[in-house]
């Protein structure tokens, strides 16, 4: 009998826990791949351009090759984003059935920006050698643009469901009227958008760089890894900076108007003034706070430094118990914000040291430990937009859509959700696992040969029998 | 209004199938090219055709789901609750399709490349037979309206799913082996266009025969459906009827190049007629087009949307197409070959 109870116990499995570790486990391995579709063909177009200014064949090179790997990126991301776009119906049906009509209006816009970059990046990887080197060049510039638009899409339906706006309700809470404009430009919407698209540059950047940290490291000192690192880096670096300025106003525009969010993030139960800023710790059942290092009056005096110190937080108190985030909750959301504040922090200080180097030595630093700390900063930004990407999901529960459907009500009655997810992360860490053994092995084998044209998607079409006048 | 996004969202559906389908055909060819020695120069011809657009299609798929739930919330809601499981299916094949295909490129050893392409090649099977039941299942009336689950298997495993499920197979494998003609063609290869001519005449002959069978499996399983093709929708019947007809006769005369735009429109003229079948349903007998539609401003923003997409997209795409036909400057940028100790990257 124990055999049937336990199988009754997995058939009725409550779907709503499964639902969102899956999503949050695909949105997660999507993530990573968003930064390079925004930001990748923007260093490919500026090492184009010094290798059209300068004569540069290196740059040259590096752009050719960086579109190709941009095209292999993209496809991967258009691939994983097929399966968010499944998911958002088979794990939160009751979310799209209500609310699609407005949700979905950003994602509409987000489509022609998506079709766009796929075409503009054929057109640029098949414009090698078949446009005029300028006009190739300007070809990228689409690349460029609809990646920042399409994230700015994205984002705008996320921002939507932290500040929902832009509809009319009936007495039953069925939308009766959709105001397009209203919904993608709701209020949470640019500085969220902003903070997404600069981290985009920052997380791209450090990842690509590190990439030839690391070549430089082992030893290969050319000036192809010099120019393939100097480039990403240097992007990063600037964007660094800026992303502290984008999120401070951020962190201050959740003060005001998600006030409950902001609560978890700074670990405040209770409405207060003067309220420290607690380095790591975590909050209690009982409201109090243990572990951590607090600095008194900083999270009130950051919050709005014109009243300093004095500057009332509210507390998580000031909703119903139900729709405050759960204590688990409130301390996933402090620990994201402390790793990504303070993997940020690190990397801005790293930009100033890169700076000061170039300042007085016209140069990089010549530290090994620079080489190595930049190795490693690509995994660190990505561990930082991970973390900041959850403060804001987790940070807006139990709501789906901000004060008006729960997470629960949202998602599917299917019971078989935990094994969809065992599915889905069995395939995509076996595909993960896979791609690094398959990359490992063909990096080995083209160690000193040609990689041609071919073999890429979105790049021209192989022509064994055509293609082989030499050229250059 | 909501007509005009019924028009948008079958339009996108069209395009999944066309050239979606014929991904997912060159698959199902792969999957029954023989073994490893057999089996490698069709497979050659394969990979050449799927290359370069490898996994650009899904855009397709991503714009019918887009306006789907945008435009009809409630139709997306009620397809997702009742038909979790082919659905869920479909996800994870397309994923393993994907990175099969790829990985197989990337590999050299021939045990390697078998696993890979047996991960791609069936999946290419699976996920089409997925999409067919998932018609079958709205076509047929079993899934309910109002935010209810209907039944999670019945909903896909029937007479109506089955039928969707094989005609999607065999419409793709007909379009892949039409379209493969042609590919085999420009690599000069005069035994594969032998080869996939004649696969592709009996595909032409297989899809026929399904499609007729179908008939009677509509009229008992899908009495709505049967209705509407046998009446409003019968000059497109009759319409696919004849592209289907043609484009064999085509094939028998080796006259390659038209007779892949008239299997297209065979396979297009098919889904088309699947939706004003239905018409004016979004989900046969339990909810209409205008009852699903969202509001107004939505439906604008779409059509907007669409609007500029065409507007943005189609001298793109007369771009793209310019620069395929043209031939290589000398010149430009560096020949790619990896500079010495430039491997690292």
């Amino acid at each position: 009998m124990s055999i049937v109870s336990a199988a009754q116990a997995l058939v009725g499995v409550n779907p709503v826990p499964w639902a969102r570790v899956q999503m949050a486990f695909t949105l997660a391995c999507h993530i990573i791949l968003v930064p390079l579709g925004v930001s990748w063909a923007f260093m490919t177009l500026i090492a184009n351009y010094r290798g059209l200014k300068k004569h540069e064949p290196e740059s040259l090179l590096l752009a050719q090759r960086w579109s190709k790997y941009m095209a292999v990126t993209f496809a991967v991301g258009a691939v994983s984003g097929t399966v968010l776009t499944f998911e958002f119906g088979l794990l939160w049906p009751r979310f799209m059935g209500q609310w699609g009509d407005a949700f979905g209006v950003p994602f509409a816009f987000e489509g022609i920006f998506f079709f766009l970059e796929a075409i503009f990046i054929s057109i640029y990887i098949y414009g090698w050698r078949r446009l005029s080197p300028w006009a190739h060049f300007w070809t990228g510039v689409p690349v460029v643009l609809s990646g920042i638009l399409g994230a700015a899409s994205v984002v705008a339906a996320n921002a939507w469901m932290n500040e929902p706006s832009g509809f009319t309700l009936d007495s039953a809470g069925n939308i009766t009227s959709v105001d397009p404009w209203g919904v993608i430009f709701n209020k949470a919407m640019p500085l969220q958008a902003l903070h997404m698209i600069v981290a985009a540059y920052v997380v791209g950047g450090f990842l690509i760089a590190s990439v030839y940290a690391m070549g430089l490291l082992r030893g290969r000192r050319d000036r192809y890894h010099r120019i393939g690192f100097l480039i990403p880096f240097t992007v990063a670096i600037i964007f660094s900076p800026i992303q502290m300025l984008v999120g401070d106003a951020l962190a201050r525009w959740v003060y005001a108007n998600q006030p409950v969010k902001f609560a978890a993030i700074e670990l405040v139960p209770n409405t207060a003034s003067d309220v420290p800023e607690t380095l790591l710790g975590h909050l209690n059942a009982d409201g109090s706070v243990t572990g951590g290092i607090p600095i008194p009056g900083l999270a009130s005096w950051l919050s709005d430094p014109s009243t300093g110190k004095a500057t009332v937080v509210q507390g998580l108190n000031t909703v119903p118990v139900e729709n405050q985030p759960t204590i688990a909750e409130v301390n996933v959301v402090h620990l994201g914000w402390d790793v990504m504040v303070g993997l940020g922090t690190f990397l801005a200080l790293l930009s100033a040291w890169y700076a000061l180097s170039w300042l007085f030595r016209r140069d990089m630093p010549k530290s090994r430990w620079f080489l190595r700390i930049a190795a490693s900063t690509g995994v660190l930004a990505v561990i930082t937009m991970e973390a900041g990407w959850i403060v804001t999901e987790v940070g807006r529960q139990p709501w789906i859509v901000y004060n008006l459907m729960r997470v629960e009500d949202a998602a599917t009655g299917n019971t078989g959700v935990w094994l969809t997810f065992l599915g889905v992360f069995a395939l995509y860490i076996g595909v993960a696992v896979t791609l690094i053994l398959v990359l490992r092995l063909m990096s080995r084998r083209y160690r000193g040969t040609t990689d041609g044209d071919d073999d890429v998607p979105y790049g021209p079409r192989p022509r064994p029998h055509l293609d082989e006048r030499p050229v250059g | 209004m909501s007509t005009a996004a019924a028009v948008v969202l079958f339009i996108g559906v069209m395009a999944y199938a066309v050239f979606g389908g014929a991904d997912f055909g060159a698959g199902f060819w792969d999957l029954i090219a023989g073994g490893a020695d057999r089996g490698a120069r069709p497979r050659a011809v394969i990979e050449h055709a799927i290359g370069p657009v490898w996994e650009a299609n899904h855009v397709w798929l991503i714009f019918t789901f887009v306006v789907l739930w945008t435009c009809f919330p409630e139709a997306y809601a009620s397809i997702t609750l009742t038909v979790f499981v082919p659905l869920t299916i479909a996800a994870l094949g397309i994923v393993l399709r994907g990175s099969g295909f790829a990985f197989r490129k990337a590999v050299t050893r021939t045990s390697s490349k078998r696993n890979f392409g047996a991960a791609f090649a069936s999946s290419s099977v699976i996920v089409p037979y997925c999409m067919g039941a998932v018609v079958g299942a709205i076509a047929s009336g079993r899934i309910p309206a109002g935010g209810v689950a209907g039944d999670p298997w019945g909903s896909w495993i029937n007479p109506t799913s089955i039928l969707g499920g094989v005609m999607a197979v065999v419409m793709a494998a007909y379009l892949a082996s039409v379209y493969m003609v042609w590919d085999a063609r420009r690599l000069a290869d005069d035994s594969m266009v032998e080869y996939f001519r004649r696969r592709a005449v009996v595909a032409a002959v297989v899809a026929g025969v399904v499609a007729f069978a179908g008939i009677f499996v509509l009229h008992h399983d899908a009495p709505y459906l049967y209705e509407g093709l046998t009446s409003r929708a019968l000059p497109v019947v009759i319409l696919s009827a004849l592209c289907g007809a043609g484009s064999l006769y085509l094939l028998l005369r080796r006259s390659h190049r038209l007779a892949r735009v008239l299997a297209a429109g065979a396979v297009a003229t098919i889904v088309l007629g699947w939706g004003i079948g239905q018409w004016d349903c979004v989900l046969p007998t339990s909810l209409t087009v205008a009852q699903a539609a969202a509001p107004s401003g939505t439906i604008t923003a779409v059509l907007v949307a669409t609007a500029l997409a065409v507007v943005l997209l189609g001298p793109s795409f007369v771009l793209l197409y310019t620069l395929d036909q043209r031939s290589l400057l000398p010149g430009e940028g560096v020949r790619d070959q990896a500079s010495a100790g430039s491997s690292g990257s």
